[in-house]
């Protein structure tokens, strides 16, 4: 790593301060303070917290295809959805006999659907190793063969961005069949605990907090290396100009195939953090609306700046935390009034804004 | 006569009944069924579902040629009591309150409010007896068609009775298809006959009757006939019906896959504008249909009488309704992104989620009801097999009508040859005078009255709900990527292909994975061809 | 109820999330109830109607004077048909807002996404709704329908009066068609109904094209004996279903439909006059002629400004559940949970159609089972009716492996799935 990874990212810098000073602090206002003293944080903000990060992890993969490299991926919660499933199959091993019905080998849902054994696609899944590999690999392996079969022949823009669509949307489709032996539309829930420790306990959920934020500090720092450096140039001269860079003689399609899987990994990582800080995952996340959205938090935040991503990520979905408790009826209206508004006011996003303010100041 | 007997008490009405059947012996044969009619209809006044069905025995029994519209009024629930007097009245909502109409005579008696009125009710099965009944009933009515229903609703529950009727009955028969019809029931019977010969020529009568009724009595004779010769007939005859069914079922998939294309046709066509010739990737193109299907529930509501016409009425409210509201999403939002496609998606997937609440908090938040007028309903009977609903014929037909009329307007009109010019260069279509602002304007009007025009349709098919959108959407941009962005034909041809091939594959892989099987194929098919069926030539496609 | 309230309440909230501070908790004047249900999203559609009712309920209950004295205030969230969220809302209803309990959820899934976040927090969840059974929580009580309560009856009433011989079952594909199904397939069997007398097919969610499924259906029931179809197909995709039944002229005298999810509410949105006929099982009807009942739907009319409005199944359980509740916390003396847990388990209630709902030990309730036909103003006519009142059963009889479990939420066993044989009682989450 060169020492450049952090030199004139100000927005950067500023952001992993923030994270590191929100990592110390959390844990100690939610496990030293007293529940009764102002200074305390709840277990339900510590949750939500760690579900902001892995999003935020999430959002800078999506930026890094999308602000670096020109890919729109309207596909990205797919693999995102399958990290969170590699992670959920862990979790339901773990259950063991701990089920509704006390099979020790079987989850419950595939006992009152009378399945006799295990799939063999379950196996191994009790063994964290193996579970975190196949966060990891799984959607590492669809990102590259779906990248190499459209980056081959070519497939660009909004037709690309269609197809990531159709994929995430097949697999949700997938998913929701009960025959698939991943839970259908109930998907994977009711998880007892990850690597030994109870996942209720107040502990067990500043630990997933704290890796959910060193992933994000990990996912930035590895994503800003790659974009400062050769490669990164590269990626973006493929994204102002694909043909030209390929006359020049990269191998644009290689260039974009590394970038796309290990943006995929990255969305894997964030699920499988994701599923054990809400308790279940299922076909939902599939959805293609998700994945809309997820592109919404880049773009609010600011494309190509990685810390936008983030920004828009946490800024979102605090909204949506908030308004949908305080104005159930209308949140809708001030979460799209909110896209609008943004898109037209805003074309580089907040982190541009903040940009501006900066150059001006 | 019988009205008189009506008002009298239930047990009066009874011994009446003894007296005068003691008294008219030389009337027997009459009488008998008169009595009986009127016996019947005593108990059908209990308005208790076990002694209605022994009413409807009798009067049905009776064989008096009154009891039909009696019975066929009880069948559609039209049947009312009075309450005041006891009476029995066919009863048909008006402004008034009810019509009513003595359900023996026919005859117009005057009206009652709905709270004079109380009505027979039955069940599903007082209404099978009363569909054999009503069917015996008009084996000898005086309209052929009338008889041969009657005829081919009988072929399902043969009974002794029923069969001697129609054996008495098909020697008269004028008519060529209802005597072929009785035939066919009285063949069917023969089925079970004692001697092979008249099994046999049985079965060659059957052979290429198409009602199910025949294919499952064949089927039945095959697993119990010992006899050679008739077994090889009735192979025979099965092998030809069974090919028959699957040319016929064959044709029903087709249709079905073409009228579920005309609808992802419909649907997409609008996109095609928006999205295929303007490059805006409209996510509120789902709620601009769903705008469509509301406008077409709320013209119904200001005509509740005219539900056709109303129907007729709502294609150009709704294409002014969603046409107006693109221009206000053109003008307020989108001319400000041109040239930032990808920004556009932001921007629409946020005012979706607003037209979507709009609708919740403004109309509400259940699905509303939208009538079907009665030409919607129903099919149109090929035979026993074929029938094609006529629902999905008109769609298909709309949908053709509405391609044409589109592909007229861009290639005909000069607003067309205008949109197509700053579609492909805007710098030179300004430059030759086009004034681009307004072509803009225009062009996502016009996709979106289109999109109107398709929730019209769909209102008809489906729910109309502030989701309606949504489930539409993914599919149109499938439609429009796989058939090339930019090309009016490629939608077409695209939409059409995905349905047809959706329904071929449903029968065996199941509707899910029917579905995640043409996604794959359009995923793959993207690799082979990246710019969709027909991709645009030339220059402008680049970029 | 005060709007202003629900939004300090709620501002105050955000201010904890923004600064990492707890909410100071609202002073104890008022007990607070948590209403679960989806205002936007898929569903919507059934679920806005739900939190409707609870607001009247709630009012009306503070019209008598409230509750041990106090007032009712009802917080009301929007998990926005996003299972993840409910679990989230679930939890900022118990933690954040301390609301005494919580009337929500209709999926499944929503209900199994938010049941680890009652059981950790020690919440109390009423839910509403006809579901598949196989789950008894010692935090949640089920006011809807067990499968024994809708499903086989219903089943019966076919087989007897119908004299149904053949048998398509028809379901979206989700686990509460899936296991209705394995049960009906289970005790049709055990009817001595043969294996290819019965056709299982299953759907997407919002499935809207229906031609190739109902021409099959058409083929099935062609072959010379009567025909049935037993439909769990979920709410939305019911629209076009029944329309193209009535297109391809299938009536309800050829190839009767009883369906388990299609209630007024849906029906609302559909032309019913080439539906008559069809039939749905369920525990309450709207047209049920009774006085609580219409004293019901008065109120109900009077509180939504609508005379149109109609009213349903899940209506009633939500009335059933929220009386139970009030009770229970009278005889309590307190909203605490666990009081109110043991004080409910028998407590009875009148229903609206003129029986009594018992809250049994293993957290169900007892339920009349009503099948109606469908009639031309959307309305159901009663043709069958249980002669008392079914207990609901937790865990089915005809699944392999539940048919030795059984729920008793009362000492010694206190249980939700306890198995008889090996005597054990396992994974409970508290």
């Amino acid at each position: 790593m060169r020492l450049g990874t952090l030199h004139l990212d100000r927005g950067g810098q500023i952001f992993l301060a923030l994270l590191a000073l929100t990592t110390l602090l959390v844990p100690i206002l939610n496990l030293a303070v007293p529940a009764d003293s102002p200074l305390h944080v709840s277990t339900f903000t510590v949750t939500l917290l760690g579900k902001y990060l892995t999003y935020a992890l999430l959002a800078i993969a999506v930026d890094l295809v999308w602000g670096y490299l020109g890919i729109l991926s309207l596909g990205h919660g797919a693999f995102f959805a399958l990290g969170g499933y590699a992670m959920g199959m862990y979790l339901m091993r773990q259950i063991g006999d701990r089920g509704v019905y006390g099979n020790p080998e079987l989850p419950d849902f595939m006992v009152f659907l009378n399945w006799q054994e295990l799939p063999w696609f379950w196996h191994g899944f009790d063994m964290f190793w193996f579970a975190a590999l196949m966060v990891m690999l799984v959607p590492g392996a669809l990102a590259f063969v779906f990248g190499w079969l459209a980056f081959r022949s070519r497939v660009t823009g909004v037709y690309l961005s269609i197809i990531t669509q159709a994929l995430t949307y097949a697999l949700m489709l997938a998913f929701f069949r009960n025959e698939m032996g991943f839970g259908g539309n109930n998907g994977l829930t009711d998880f007892k605990d990850l690597l030994g420790f109870d996942l209720q306990s107040d502990a067990t959920r500043i630990g997933l907090f704290i890796a959910s934020a060193l992933a994000v500090a990990g996912g930035y720092l590895a994503c800003r290396t790659i974009v400062t450096s050769k490669l990164g140039r590269v990626t973006v001269a493929i994204r102002d100009a694909e043909s030209r860079t390929r006359f020049i003689g990269y191998r644009v399609e290689r260039f974009k195939l590394w970038v796309f899987t290990f943006s995929a990994v990255l969305a894997g990582i964030a699920g499988a953090l994701y599923v054990p800080q809400v308790g279940i995952i299922n076909p939902g996340e599939f959805s293609p609306i998700n994945s809309i959205e997820i592109v919404v938090w880049v773009a609010i935040g600011g494309r190509a700046t990685l810390y936008g991503a983030v920004l828009g990520a946490l800024l979102v979905n605090y909204g949506k935390t908030y308004l949908t408790g305080v104005m159930p009826d209308a949140w809708l209206f001030a979460l799209g009034g909110l896209f609008v508004l943004v898109t037209l006011l805003l074309p580089q996003g907040i982190a541009g804004l903040l940009r501006r303010k900066e150059a001006t100041a | 006569m019988p009205t008189r007997l009506l008002r009298s008490p239930l047990s009066a009405l009874r011994l009446w009944l003894l007296v005068a059947l003691a008294l008219c012996a030389f009337a027997q044969a009459a009488l008998a069924g008169s009595a009986e009619l009127e016996q019947g209809i005593a108990l059908i006044k209990t308005n208790k579902y076990d002694q209605v069905e022994e009413g409807v025995t009798l009067v049905a029994s009776s064989r008096d040629p009154r009891a039909v519209g009696l019975l066929a009024a009880l069948q559609d629930s039209d049947l009312y009591l009075r309450k005041a007097d006891g009476r029995l009245f066919i009863a048909t909502r008006s402004d008034a309150g009810y019509d009513l109409i003595d359900p023996l005579t026919q005859a117009p008696a005057g009206t009652a409010g709905k709270r004079d009125l109380k009505r027979i009710r039955i069940n599903n099965r007082l209404r099978s007896q009363l569909r054999t009944a009503v069917a015996t009933l008009n084996l000898t009515h005086p309209e052929a068609s009338v008889r041969l229903a009657a005829v081919n609703e009988m072929l399902d529950r043969l009974d002794a009775d029923s069969l001697a009727l129609l054996r008495d009955l098909a020697g008269d028969e004028k008519n060529a298809e209802v005597r072929a019809g009785m035939t066919a029931a009285i063949a069917l019977a023969d089925l079970n006959a004692d001697e092979p010969a008249r099994r046999i020529e049985a079965l060659d009568q059957l052979e290429g009757n198409l009602h199910p009724a025949v294919q499952g009595g064949i089927q039945r004779l095959l697993d119990r006939e010992q006899d050679e010769a008739v077994r090889a007939t009735a192979e025979r005859v099965l092998e030809g019906l069974q090919f028959k069914r699957d040319l016929y079922g064959f044709a029903e998939t087709l249709f079905f896959g073409l009228s579920l294309g005309s609808v992802l046709v419909l649907a997409a066509i609008g996109l095609a504008i928006t999205f295929g010739v303007m490059g805006v990737i409209n996510m509120a193109h789902g709620e601009l249909i769903m705008l469509g299907a509301y406008t077409t529930y709320i013209v119904q509501q200001l005509m509740p009488e005219h539900i056709g016409l109303a129907l007729f009425l709502a294609i150009p409210a709704a294409f002014v309704v969603s046409g107006a509201v693109g221009i206000l999403i053109e003008r307020g939002v989108i001319r400000f992104l041109y040239g930032r496609p990808l920004e556009t998606l932001l921007a629409t997937f946020g005012i979706s989620l607003i037209l979507q609440q709009l609708v919740r908090t403004l109309i509400s938040p259940q699905n509303v009801p939208v009538a079907n007028p009665d030409w919607m309903s129903g099919s149109w009977q090929i035979n026993s097999v074929l029938s094609l609903t006529m629902n999905r014929m008109y769609i298909i037909a709309f949908c053709l009508i509405v391609f044409t009329a589109l592909y007229l307007v861009m290639r005909r009109t000069s607003l067309g040859l205008q949109v197509r010019a700053v579609s492909q260069n805007r710098a030179m279509a300004r430059a030759m005078g086009v004034r681009s602002a307004r072509v803009d304007a225009l062009t996502f009007g016009l996709g979106s009255g289109i999109a109107g025009v398709a929730g019209v349709a769909l209102s008809q098919l489906t729910n109309v709900g502030p989701n309606l959108g949504q489930s539409y959407i993914i599919d149109s941009f499938m439609v429009v990527v796989f058939g090339g962005v930019g090309n009016l034909w490629g939608t077409l041809v695209a939409g059409m292909s995905l349905g047809v091939v959706n329904k071929i594959l449903e029968p065996w892989a199941g509707a899910v994975l029917a579905k995640i099987l043409v996604l794959i194929f359009i995923i793959l098919f993207i690799q082979k061809r990246p710019r969709g069926l027909f991709p645009q030539k030339g220059r402008a496609a680049e970029g | 109820m005060t709007k202003t309230k629900r939004f300090a309440s709620a501002s105050a909230l955000a201010a904890a999330l923004s600064f990492g501070i707890t909410a100071l908790a609202n002073a104890a004047d008022t007990i607070k109830v948590g209403i679960l249900h989806s205002l936007s999203g898929t569903m919507a559609i059934s679920e806005t109607t739900l939190k409707d009712t609870m607001l009247m309920l709630i009012d009306e209950q503070n019209k008598k004077g409230g509750l041990l004295g106090k007032q009712l205030e009802a917080v009301v969230v929007d998990p926005a048909s996003n299972w993840p969220l409910f679990a989230e809302k679930a939890r900022e209803l118990i933690e954040k807002d301390k609301v005494a309990a919580v009337f929500g959820c209709w999926t499944s899934v929503s209900r199994k996404s938010v049941l680890p976040v009652f059981e950790e927090l020690n919440g109390l969840l009423f839910y509403p709704v006809q579901y598949e059974g196989e789950e008894s929580s010692k935090n949640v009580f089920y006011t809807g329908a067990a499968p024994n309560q809708q499903a086989i009856p219903a089943v019966d009433y076919l087989m007897d009066d119908l004299e149904v011989k053949r048998w398509v079952l028809a379901g979206t594909d989700y686990v509460y068609p899936r296991t209705t199904n394995k049960i009906l397939e289970a005790y049709l069997k055990s009817k001595g109904v043969a294996e290819e007398d019965i056709m299982i097919n299953y759907t997407p969610f919002g499935h809207s094209d229906w031609q190739s499924i109902v021409s099959e259906i058409k083929k099935f029931g062609s072959a010379g004996k009567k025909t049935a179809v037993v439909s769990t197909i979920n709410g939305d995709a019911n629209v076009p279903f029944y329309k193209e039944l009535g297109n391809q002229g299938l009536s309800s005298e050829d190839i009767p439909v009883v369906a388990f999810s299609v209630g007024e509410e849906e029906l609302s949105g559909i032309d019913t006059k080439p539906l008559v006929g069809h039939l749905a099982a369920w525990n309450y009807f709207m047209s049920v002629d009774t006085p609580e009942n219409e004293a019901f739907i008065d109120t109900w009319h009077g509180f939504i400004k609508n005379d149109d409005r109609v009213t349903n199944d899940p209506m009633e359980a939500h009335y059933i559940g929220f009386n139970l509740w009030t009770q229970a916390v009278e005889k309590a003396g307190s909203t605490d949970t666990d009081k109110v847990v043991e004080a409910i388990i028998g407590l009875e209630t009148p229903n609206l159609t003129g029986g009594k709902a018992v809250m049994l030990k293993n957290h169900h309730i007892t339920k009349p089972v009503l099948i109606g036909e469908i009639q031309d103003d959307g309305q159901f006519a009663v043709v069958w009716e249980t002669d008392a009142e079914v207990p609901g059963d937790a865990w089915s009889d005809f699944l392999p492996g539940s048919k030795d479990i059984v729920a008793d939420w009362t000492p010694p066993i206190s249980c939700g799935n306890y198995n008889s044989v090996t005597k054990k009682c396992s994974g409970q989450n508290y």
